[in-house]
C-alpha cells in the first residue's frame, strides 16, 4: 500500500510539472537561427548552371552547404571543437567535396547534394601541409595529401590509398606545397629557409621519384605565402626585400638557376612592410594553370600580369583596389576586382582574365555598412548567360564576419551575420512605450508640470486623451483595412520605428555582444536583427561585460547600456556607452581608464538622470564612478560606509573584501586565503540582482515555517583540487559573505572533478560535477535555512546575522553530460523555479527544482506527503517532454540567458552557442493566462442565460405576488 | 610550496610530536580607521585530529576601553587577524605562511554585546586555516549606552575550528535496499500470491458462460431432446 502511495505521489507530481509543446505551438513563440562561423573556405558548385550550392568550411569546424539564392542552410556538419575537428583543406570536384580535418588526421569525401559521407580514410600521423586534386588526361582521379614528412595519393572515388612515400631529407627541408598539372606528375615543393628550394617530382602511377632538384634561393623564407605555379609548370615567387619576381621552369632539366625579374623593370614597387601576394588560378586540376596572375603590391593595389614567352607583362593595373579574385565558367576565366567608389560604396567589375579587358555592364555596387567592417574576402561565382556572355554573383566577407551575397546591378540577395555564432554575453532590455503612451507618461513626469497650475494640467490631460483616442481610431481603421486583405499579404514587419512594448512585456530587445566585437540588437519575438554595430580595434581575446545602467522606464531619458571591454592580458579596459534600443553610441563623456580594471560594481544608487552608478575598481584599489556628476559623488559620500566589494585573485587563491571611503579610495577589511597548493578557485558567483524571492520560508508538514536564509551578499566559490588523481581529487564549495568575509558554509565533494557548472539563487545553490570514482555526472543541491525563527524579519544585514544557517544538502545522479546550467527567473518570484540544463546534444532540459530539494525524504511520511515532497530517488529523470526546444537543437550550447516578462508565469529564455534559440517557458504552467481554446461563447451564453432567467423569474414572481394580493 | 617553505598539502600528515602550538590573535580599533594591530590573546591549538583550540586573552586596558567606545561612537570597525597557519603540518617551521587572515565586526556591536563574541577559524581539507570570522551576540547596534566599565574588561569569547563538511554523494545503497524491501513486501502480500484460477476466475467464468451461451444457441431445438 505504501508503495502504491509513493508511486501515486510521483505520478501526481509529474503530472503537475510535465509540460511539452503541442504540435500547433511549434514556432509560435520560439525561433532558432543557425550559424556557421567565420568562413575559411568557400566554393561554388559550378558543376551545373542551375546549381544553388555554396560549400563553406569555417573556423568553428563547421562544414556546410548554403543555398546561394536565399542564404539558408541546405545541410551542416558540426565537427569536434578545437584542433581535433579543425578543417585543414576543402577541395571540390563535380559532386564530391574532399575535406581534410584534424591536422591531416582524416580525409573525407562528402556528397554535396544531401551532405552524405561517401568515404572516410584515416591518414598516417604527421602535421598537414597541403592537399591537391590530381588529374590524369583531363580527368581528376586522385587526391594528394602532403604531410610534414610524407606524401600520399588517394583514389577520389573510394578513398583507398594508392601509394605513400616518405619525403627525402624531411628533417631539414620544410615541404610546404604541392602541384599537379595533369601530365602524370606530382610536384612537391620544399624550402630550406634562406638557402635553397627543393623540388621533388613523383610519378602518379607508383609514387616513384622521377627527379629531385634543389635551386639556390637565399632570399626565400616561406613558400606558402609567396609562391605559386602558373602557366605550363612555372614556379613563380615574389620577394619583398629584393623587390623581385622569380621564375623557374619545373620540368626542364637544364635550368637549375632561378630567374630574377626586378619589379622596377615593370615599373612596380611593393609597399614597404607589405608582404606581396600572388594569386593564380587553375580552373581544372587536370590541366595546367593559366599564365595570368594577380600581384598584390599593397593593401589597396592589385595588378594583373601575364607570362608570355618567358616575359612578364602587365595586363591591367588596378589602383586602388581592395580585393581581386578569379572565377571560371566553362572555358572562360574572369577576374573580379573590388575598387572603392566613394566613402560608403565599392564597385565590383569583371575583367576577362586573358586580356584584362573590362566586361561591359558588369558593375556591382557594394554599399558598405557604416556600422560594419571593411570587406576582406571576395568569392565569385561566374556563369554563362544565354547570350554566351559571362554573368556573375559575388559573396563578400567583411571583418565583422558578415557574409553579403550580391548580384547585378548591386542587389543584396542575402546577408548572414556570422558574428552571432560566437555570442559572449547578452542582456534583454524592455522595449519603450509607443509614442502616444510615452507622451502621456512624459507629461506627468516633467517637473515643470507641478508649477503649471490646475487649468493647464486639465488641458494637457484632455489633449493627451485626444491623442490616445486618435491613435485608437487609427488602430481600428488599420484592423478593418487589414481584415479585407488576404491573410498572407498582411505582414507584421518589425522595424526599429514600430518597436513598442506589448501588453505583457513579452517582446524585448536582445542585446548581444559577440567575440568579434560586433554588437547586435535583436527583436526577441521574431529574431530580426534591428541594429548592429561593429566596434573596431577589439583585441581578439577581449573580455566583455555588459551592464544595463538605465532601463526604458525613465522616459524621456533614453535607456542606456554600458559595455566594458577589457584586454585579457593587460587588463586595460574602455567603456562603450550606447542606447540598447537603437544601437546608437551615446554622447555621454566616458571616464578614461588608465589602469587595469579589476572589478565592476553596479550600485542601486541613481543619479538625477536615473542612471545607475557604475563603480570601476582599478589595480591600485582606486574607484572610478560612472556617471560621476556632483549629485552622484554626494550620494556616494553619504553611503560610502555601506558600499562593500570583493576582489578575487585566483592565482594566489586570495579573496579580499574592501569598503569604500568617502574620498573614493578603499580600505581592505577582510581577507580569506585558500592555499593554491591544494586547490584553486575556478569560479565565483553571486546572486542575480534582478531576482525576487516571494516567500520568506517554507511551510512544513506540521504547519510550522522553515525560514530561508536569504543573504543577497552571499558568494558561491568553487574550487578544484590540484591533485587530479581520481581517488584524491575533490571539488570545494565555499559560501562566503561578500561583506564580512565570513565563511558561511564550507563543503568538500570528494572523488570529484570539474568542470563544475552551478547556479546560485534564492537560498539554494545547485552544482554539477564529475564523479571520478563512479565515472558519472552528479547534481548536488545545497539549501540554507535560518530555522524556525527569523533573526530579524524586517531587514537583512550581513553585519547583523550572528547565527550560522542550517545547511541541507543532497546529491543525485544525472545520466547525461552537461554543457551549461541556468535557472528560470520571473517577475515576482511566485512561480516555481526550474533549472535549464543545456546538454551537449543540443537539447535544453527544463528540470523542476522540486526534484533538487535536499528535503526529499528517504522514507515517506504523512508530513512529507503533506508538503508535497517527492521521495528520494538517487537518479534524476530525464524526460523527453521536458526538452523545451523539442527538435530545435542548439549546437555547442555555451550559455542560457533568462529574463522575466510582464507575466508572472512566463520566463523568456535565450540559449546561445553556435546557434541561437529563443523561447518562453512556463514553469508553473500558464496560470495567469486564459488558454487559446478558452470557450468565450459558452461562458457568455451561460451568463446571459442566467441573467435572462433571473429577469423572467423576477417578473413571474412579481405577477404571482400581485395575483396573491388580489385573492 | 612557496618561498618560505610553507607546505599545505593534503598528504598524510603524521602527527608525531604533536604537543600543540600557539599563534597570536591580534586586534585593531582606531578612531582614524587605519589598522594598527596589537596583541589580543594567544590561540593555542591542541594536536590530534580533533582541532581543539583554546584562547588565552588579556583584559582590555582603560585606554583600550575608551578607544573602543570612541570607535563605536563613530561607527568604526573592530578588526582581528590571525596568521595563516596549518594545523596539520608536523614541523613548526612549515606551519606558518606569509600573510594574515583578517576580518572585522562593527565596534558598536562589540560594545553593545559586552564583548561577547564568537570567533570561528575555517580550515580547508588539508588543515590550513583559510578564513576567520567574528560575530557578536547580539549582533545589532541599537545605540544602547554601555555605562558599566566592567562589561568592557573581559572578552567572553567562544572560539572554534571548523573543517569542511564532506558533501553527500547519491545514496544508491539505501534506495536499492528500500526497493528490495518493497518488492519483498509485495511478494508476501497474499493478494499477489493467488493461484492462476483465483486471479482470473471472473475471466474464466465469463468465457465459460459465453461459450455455453453460443453453443446452446447453435444447437438445434431437437438436439436437446435427443440427448435427454
Amino acid at each position: 500500500m505504501a508503495w502504491l502511495v509513493v508511486r501515486l505521489a510521483i505520478s501526481v507530481s509529474l503530472l503537475y510539472t510535465a509540460s511539452a509543446v503541442f504540435e500547433d505551438q511549434v514556432g509560435k513563440f520560439d525561433w532558432r537561427q543557425q550559424f556557421i562561423g567565420k568562413v575559411r573556405f568557400a566554393l561554388f558548385d559550378t558543376h551545373s548552371q542551375a546549381s544553388k550550392k555554396l560549400l563553406v568550411a569555417t573556423d568553428k569546424n563547421v562544414f556546410a552547404s548554403l543555398n546561394s539564392r536565399t542564404g539558408d542552410l541546405f545541410w551542416r556538419h558540426v565537427d569536434k571543437i578545437g584542433p581535433e575537428g579543425h578543417i585543414d583543406a576543402l577541395l571540390m570536384y563535380g559532386q564530391d567535396a574532399v575535406v581534410v580535418t584534424g591536422n591531416g588526421r582524416l580525409l573525407r569525401s562528402w556528397e554535396t547534394t544531401v551532405g552524405g559521407l561517401k568515404w572516410e580514410t584515416v591518414l598516417d600521423t604527421g602535421s598537414f601541409q597541403a592537399a591537391a586534386l590530381v588529374g590524369v588526361q583531363d580527368f581528376v582521379k586522385y587526391v594528394a595529401v602532403l604531410k610534414k614528412s610524407a606524401i600520399s595519393l588517394h583514389d577520389l572515388s573510394s578513398g583507398s590509398q594508392i601509394w605513400v612515400e616518405n619525403l627525402p631529407d624531411s628533417d631539414t627541408v620544410q615541404y610546404q606545397t604541392i602541384y599537379s598539372g595533369g601530365n602524370g606528375l606530382v610536384f612537391v615543393f620544399g624550402v630550406v629557409p634562406n638557402s635553397h628550394i627543393v623540388i621533388v617530382e613523383y610519378k602518379i602511377e607508383d609514387g616513384e621519384i622521377m627527379r629531385k632538384k634543389s635551386v639556390e634561393a637565399a632570399w626565400m623564407s616561406s613558400l606558402e605565402s609567396s609562391c605559386t605555379v602558373i602557366s605550363s609548370g612555372i614556379l613563380l615567387c615574389v620577394d619583398q626585400i629584393t623587390q623581385s619576381l622569380y621564375t623557374l621552369q619545373l620540368q626542364s632539366a637544364e635550368q637549375t638557376e632561378i630567374r630574377q625579374i626586378h619589379l622596377q623593370t615593370l615599373d612596380l614597387e611593393v609597399a614597404s612592410g607589405f608582404q606581396p601576394v600572388l594569386t593564380s588560378t587553375q580552373p581544372n586540376p587536370a590541366q595546367p594553370p593559366l599564365s595570368e596572375f594577380f600581384l598584390q603590391l599593397s593593401p589597396d593595389h592589385h595588378i594583373l600580369l601575364q607570362l608570355k614567352d618567358g616575359l612578364i607583362a602587365p595586363l591591367r593595373d588596378f589602383n586602388p583596389s581592395y580585393l581581386a579574385a578569379f572565377a571560371t565558367s566553362g572555358e572562360r576565366t574572369v577576374a573580379a576586382v573590388m575598387s572603392p567608389k566613394n566613402d560608403t560604396a565599392c564597385s565590383i567589375n569583371l575583367f576577362s582574365a586573358d586580356t584584362g579587358r573590362r566586361h561591359l555592364d558588369t558593375t556591382i555596387i557594394y554599399h558598405m555598412d557604416p556600422n560594419g567592417g571593411k570587406p576582406n574576402r571576395l568569392y565569385v561565382h561566374a556563369f554563362l548567360k544565354k547570350d554566351d556572355s559571362v554573368g556573375y554573383r559575388v559573396m563578400v566577407q567583411t571583418e565583422d564576419l558578415t557574409l553579403t551575397f550580391l548580384q547585378q546591378p548591386g542587389r543584396v540577395v542575402w546577408v548572414r551575420e556570422e558574428a552571432l555564432a560566437d555570442v559572449v554575453t547578452m542582456e534583454m532590455v524592455d522595449l519603450p512605450f509607443t509614442g502616444t503612451q510615452a507622451e502621456l507618461e512624459g507629461e506627468f513626469g516633467k517637473k515643470a508640470a507641478i508649477q503649471d497650475g490646475l487649468l493647464p494640467m486639465v488641458l494637457k490631460r484632455l489633449s493627451s486623451q485626444f491623442i490616445l483616442l486618435q491613435a485608437w481610431l487609427a488602430h481600428l481603421w488599420k484592423l478593418f483595412y487589414d481584415a479585407r486583405k488576404p491573410r498572407s499579404s498582411v505582414k507584421n514587419e518589425v522595424t526599429i520605428d514600430t518597436l513598442s512594448r506589448d501588453e505583457f512585456n513579452l517582446q524585448k530587445m536582445m542585446v548581444m555582444v559577440t567575440a568579434s566585437g560586433k554588437l547586435f540588437g535583436i527583436d526577441s519575438k521574431s529574431g530580426t536583427i534591428l541594429w548592429k554595430q561593429y566596434l573596431e580595434n577589439i583585441q581578439p581575446d577581449s573580455v566583455f561585460k555588459l551592464i544595463v545602467q538605465r532601463t526604458t522606464a525613465h522616459f524621456p531619458h533614453p535607456p542606456q547600456c554600458t559595455l566594458l571591454i577589457k584586454n585579457k592580458d593587460t587588463g586595460l579596459g574602455n567603456l562603450y556607452v550606447f542606447n540598447p534600443i537603437f544601437g546608437k553610441k551615446s554622447q555621454i563623456s566616458v571616464p578614461a581608464l588608465p589602469r587595469p580594471v579589476l572589478q565592476t560594481l553596479l550600485l542601486p544608487v541613481i543619479d538625477q538622470d536615473y542612471a545607475k552608478v557604475l563603480l570601476l575598481i582599478d589595480d591600485q584599489y582606486k574607484v572610478t564612478a560612472f556617471p560621476s556628476t556632483k549629485n552622484v559623488l554626494q550620494q556616494l559620500q553619504d553611503t560610502a560606509s555601506s558600499i562593500f566589494f570583493y576582489l578575487v585573485d585566483s592565482s594566489q587563491g586570495k579573496l579580499s573584501g574592501f569598503r569604500l571611503r568617502k574620498d573614493l579610495s578603499t580600505e581592505l577589511i577582510w581577507e580569506v586565503v585558500i592555499p593554491t597548493e591544494v586547490q584553486k578557485i575556478v569560479a565565483i558567483k553571486g546572486k542575480r540582482a534582478n531576482e525576487h524571492v516571494h516567500s520568506q520560508g517554507r511551510v512544513m508538514g506540521d504547519r510550522s515555517v522553515l525560514y530561508k536564509y536569504l543573504n543577497p551578499n552571499l558568494l558561491a566559490v568553487i574550487t578544484e583540487s590540484t591533485d587530479t588523481h581520481q581517488e584524491r581529487s575533490f571539488v570545494g564549495i565555499f559560501l562566503i559573505d561578500g561583506v564580512t568575509g565570513r565563511i558561511v558554509h564550507e563543503a568538500v565533494q570528494r572523488k570529484a572533478r570539474g568542470p563544475v557548472h552551478f547556479v546560485h539563487s534564492e537560498n539554494w545553490m545547485v552544482y554539477v560535477y564529475w564523479n571520478s570514482k563512479f565515472r558519472r555526472n552528479e547534481f548536488s543541491v545545497l539549501e540554507l535555512f535560518e530555522g524556525a525563527e527569523l533573526y530579524n524579519s524586517t531587514v537583512f544585514s550581513s553585519l547583523d546575522r550572528p547565527h550560522p544557517p542550517q545547511v541541507l544538502q543532497q546529491s543525485y545522479i544525472f545520466p547525461a553530460p552537461i554543457s551549461t546550467l541556468e535557472a528560470t527567473l520571473t517577475e515576482k518570484g511566485i512561480t516555481s523555479r526550474h533549472l535549464l540544463v543545456g546538454l551537449p546534444s543540443g537539447n535544453i532540459l527544463s528540470l523542476p527544482k522540486m526534484f533538487l530539494d535536499p528535503r526529499r525524504p528517504e522514507v515517506v511520511s504523512e508530513q512529507s506527503r503533506e508538503e508535497n515532497l517527492i521521495p528520494y530517488a538517487p537518479e534524476m529523470p530525464i524526460r523527453e517532454e521536458w526538452f523545451i526546444n523539442y527538435n530545435q537543437t542548439v549546437s555547442r550550447i555555451r550559455g542560457i540567458h533568462t529574463a522575466p516578462s510582464g507575466l508572472e508565469s512566463t520566463c523568456l529564455v535565450v540559449a546561445y552557442g553556435l546557434d541561437i534559440y529563443q523561447t518562453r517557458v512556463f514553469p508553473s504552467k500558464q496560470f495567469d493566462v486564459l488558454k487559446d481554446d478558452y470557450d468565450y461563447v459558452l461562458i457568455s451564453s451561460v451568463l446571459f442565460g442566467l441573467f435572462f432567467a433571473t429577469m423572467i423569474s423576477k417578473r413571474l414572481a412579481e405577477v404571482k405576488l400581485l395575483n396573491r394580493a388580489w385573492r | 610550496m612557496n618561498g618560505n617553505g610553507f607546505v599545505c598539502q593534503s598528504g598524510e600528515a603524521v602527527d608525531t610530536d604533536f604537543s600543540g602550538f600557539s599563534v597570536p590573535l591580534e586586534h585593531s580599533f582606531e578612531v582614524d580607521d587605519v589598522p594598527r594591530f596589537s596583541l589580543r590573546g594567544v590561540l593555542q591549538f591542541r594536536g590530534g585530529r580533533e582541532h581543539g583550540v583554546y584562547l588565552a586573552q588579556n583584559q582590555l586596558s582603560e585606554k583600550d576601553r575608551n578607544t573602543l567606545k570612541d570607535v563605536a561612537a563613530v561607527d568604526g570597525l573592530y578588526r582581528i587577524r590571525v596568521p595563516r597557519v596549518s594545523l596539520q603540518a608536523d614541523r613548526q617551521t612549515e606551519r606558518q605562511a606569509e600573510g594574515y587572515l583578517t576580518t572585522f565586526v562593527r565596534a558598536c556591536s562589540l560594545v553593545e554585546s559586552h564583548l561577547s563574541d564568537v570567533i570561528t577559524l575555517h580550515t580547508d581539507v588539508s588543515g590550513c586555516v583559510v578564513g576567520v570570522s567574528i560575530v557578536t551576540i547580539p549582533g545589532s547596534c541599537r545605540g544602547i549606552e554601555v555605562e558599566d566599565e566592567v562589561d568592557l574588561e573581559v572578552f567572553n569569547t567562544t572560539i572554534s575550528v571548523v573543517a569542511p563538511v564532506t558533501a553527500p554523494v547519491p545514496e544508491t545503497a539505501p534506495y536499492i535496499e528500500r526497493m528490495e524491501q518493497e518488492m519483498e513486501k509485495k511478494g508476501k502480500n497474499p493478494q499477489e500470491q493467488k493461484s492462476f484460477f483465483a486471479k482470473y476466475w471472473y475471466l474464466i467464468l465469463g468465457g465459460a458462460v459465453f461459450l455455453m451461451a453460443t453453443s446452446s444457441a447453435q444447437t438445434p431445438p431437437g438436439g436437446a431432446r435427443e440427448q435427454s
